[in-house]
């Protein structure tokens, strides 16, 4: 599993309640279920994945969560979870809500925008970054919103949503991110995992 | 038309061979009144295990019948979900044992119009109370009685089939571990009770149907009947597929014959659907079952609506849609994954990309039957004992 998942495993306790938003092949939830003793609800696009996860014996609903996530009641998890998608949204704002609402706890991870390589590309070479975490180009990529870790940091504190939690990855180091440390975090960092709610 | 021979072929049709039991238990019908030792046809695939927890039960659409898979012994021809259901099929008869009920109201050896009523030695024609799919579901309950089944493994059917199967988890939440309703509806919209009124309008429109008591003189409104069926066969087909599979194309000519014949393909396939139908289906079932449908709405059973209906279930459900049918549209079947999930059941969805329409659960269609044998084969891991 890879290192992001390691990390919002850590952050779920033991038999809760998780919906996987974005769930892909639901290797997540596949991971929570067996070693945690979560109950998971998976929301995914793709076809090919909703198949997968129906052969790992996960609950998975077919669609998209930029529109379809009103169908899940108010406060029905205990933790919603959101991997790398955020930025993909045509409102990103009105979804994370939309989490806030379903979720007691949010778990929000981001690729960072302010990564120092990202930085770089644009600063050196005046062209749009391309990293692991950002592997598409300009006119491919499915991104429409990119953030920084303190993009989202500064949102949640002006929307007055309540940050419980925030974590830098960078490859296998993982680290805590607090206002003190946010500009170094900011710039070392290639994912923001941020619990809110 | 339907020719002679296949008359004579419905009027004969040796039904007399094929697994029954008499519910003996009076079932009270929606409508007040009460049936009890009537016949209930069945019929069975696979071997029930030892544990008897690898038991499948099929609900039927609005035309087909117990024979799912194999060859339906009295017409001959394939089952009618012969595309899932059979060995190495997608539901695998090897693992699971496999059965399926004829609805009463059918003509496949359930209690049904073209019957004989006991207090009048005659066929019941409309004598036959109108019955409800609510009817239809608790009149299958005892054949798992019979069966010795306590819990099913699955529960799955499509289109009126789904409709049975919701009704079935409602009024019965603890009888089956899993289920899967396929492209249906929790309550029939106009669309459906238009098309179904059209569908009985062709056959009470045709004189030899004479309010129902065609049987008098041993015969069948063959025409309404085959136009009704012409009816439904363009609803289960999308307008994007029917155009792929025939087009504008001639039947066997070159050119217009300039006459009301058969010239397009699409006409020749309607007249041909309608025709052989009318050699295996009783008209007066027609109406029976189609009203059942039209009447069918489990938001208004249940007080609290859909949420109500499906509140305690324990049930671990598979809802799936097909893109291009507009007869049970996508939107319906989300609507009722969005009951279950405000009730706080277990649900998953998918819809699946296909041009084939309503009809695609009957069609080799690939990623719909993957998906139907990943579920039954993750859910057989987790209910096996």
């Amino acid at each position: 599993m890879k290192q992001e998942f390691k990390v919002i495993a850590d952050l779920l306790p033991n038999n809760t309640r998780v919906l996987d938003v974005g769930c892909g092949d639901g290797s997540l939830m596949n991971f929570l279920v067996k070693e945690k003793n979560i109950e998971t609800r998976g929301l995914e696009l793709d076809q090919n994945n909703v198949q997968e996860c129906i052969y790992k014996g996960l609950t998975v609903i077919q669609g998209n969560a930029e529109t379809e996530l009103y169908q899940f009641p108010d406060q029905s998890f205990d933790y919603v979870v959101l991997s790398q998608t955020l930025q993909a949204f045509y409102k990103p704002d009105k979804v994370l809500n939309e989490l806030l609402r379903i979720g007691k706890s949010v778990i929000v991870s981001i690729p960072n925008f302010g990564y120092w390589k990202v930085r770089t590309s644009l600063l050196l070479f005046g062209k749009m970054p391309i990293t692991k975490t950002l592997p598409n180009t300009w006119f491919n990529t499915p991104n429409l919103h990119m953030c920084t870790i303190k993009d989202l940091y500064n949102y949640c504190e002006d929307q007055n949503i309540n940050i419980k939690k925030v974590i830098g990855v960078n490859e296998s180091s993982t680290s805590y991110i607090k206002r003190g440390n946010l500009e170094i975090k900011n710039l070392f960092s290639k994912l923001g995992i941020f619990l809110i709610g | 038309m339907p020719s002679l021979a296949g008359l004579f072929f419905w009027m004969n049709r040796k039904i007399e061979n094929i697994n029954k039991i008499t519910v003996t238990k009076p079932l009270k019908l929606d409508c007040g009144k009460t049936i009890k030792d009537f016949p209930l046809a069945y019929e069975t695939y696979g071997k029930l295990n030892e544990n008897k927890d690898n038991a499948i039960l099929v609900f039927h659409a609005l035309t087909g019948d117990q024979f799912i898979a194999g060859t339906n012994p009295v017409t001959k021809k394939d089952g009618w979900w012969v595309t899932a259901v059979g060995p190495n099929k997608a539901i695998d008869t090897n693992k699971y044992f496999v059965i399926c009920a004829n609805v009463i109201g059918g003509c496949m050896g359930s209690l049904g119009p073209s019957d004989i009523n006991k207090e009048t030695n005659q066929p019941y024609g409309l004598d036959f109370p109108v019955i409800t799919i609510k009817d239809i579901v608790r009149a299958q309950e005892s054949l798992l009685d019979h069966l010795g089944i306590k819990k099913l493994l699955c529960a799955t059917g499509g289109s009126m089939g789904g409709m049975q199967l919701l009704q079935f988890c409602a009024t019965f939440p603890e009888k089956t571990f899993s289920a899967i309703p396929i492209a249906c509806s929790s309550s029939h919209s106009a669309q459906n009770i238009a098309l179904n009124e059209l569908a009985r309008q062709a056959i009470m429109a045709d004189p030899v149907w004479d309010n129902g008591k065609y049987f008098l003189k041993n015969t069948q409104p063959k025409n309404g009947l085959a136009v009704a069926r012409m009816v439904g066969h363009i609803s289960y087909l999308s307008e994007q597929g029917m155009q792929e599979k025939f087009g504008r194309k001639l039947q066997e000519k070159a050119d217009y014959e300039f006459s009301f014949n058969a010239d397009f393909q699409v006409e020749s396939y309607l007249r041909h659907q309608g025709s052989s139908f009318v050699e295996r289906f009783d008209a007066n079932s027609v109406l029976y079952i189609t009203r059942a449908m039209d009447y069918f709405d489990l938001n208004k059973q249940y007080k609290g609506g859909l949420v109500e209906a499906f509140k305690n279930q324990s049930t671990k459900f598979l809802v799936i849609s097909f893109s291009s049918d507009w007869l049970y549209t996508t939107k319906e079947n989300k609507d009722i994954v969005i009951a279950l999930n405000a009730a706080g059941a277990d649900v998953s969805y998918s819809e699946i990309v296909t041009d084939k329409g309503h009809d695609s659960f009957l069609l080799n269609e690939p990623e719909f039957l993957k998906t139907l044998k990943g579920f039954v084969d993750s859910m057989y891991e987790k209910f096996k004992k």
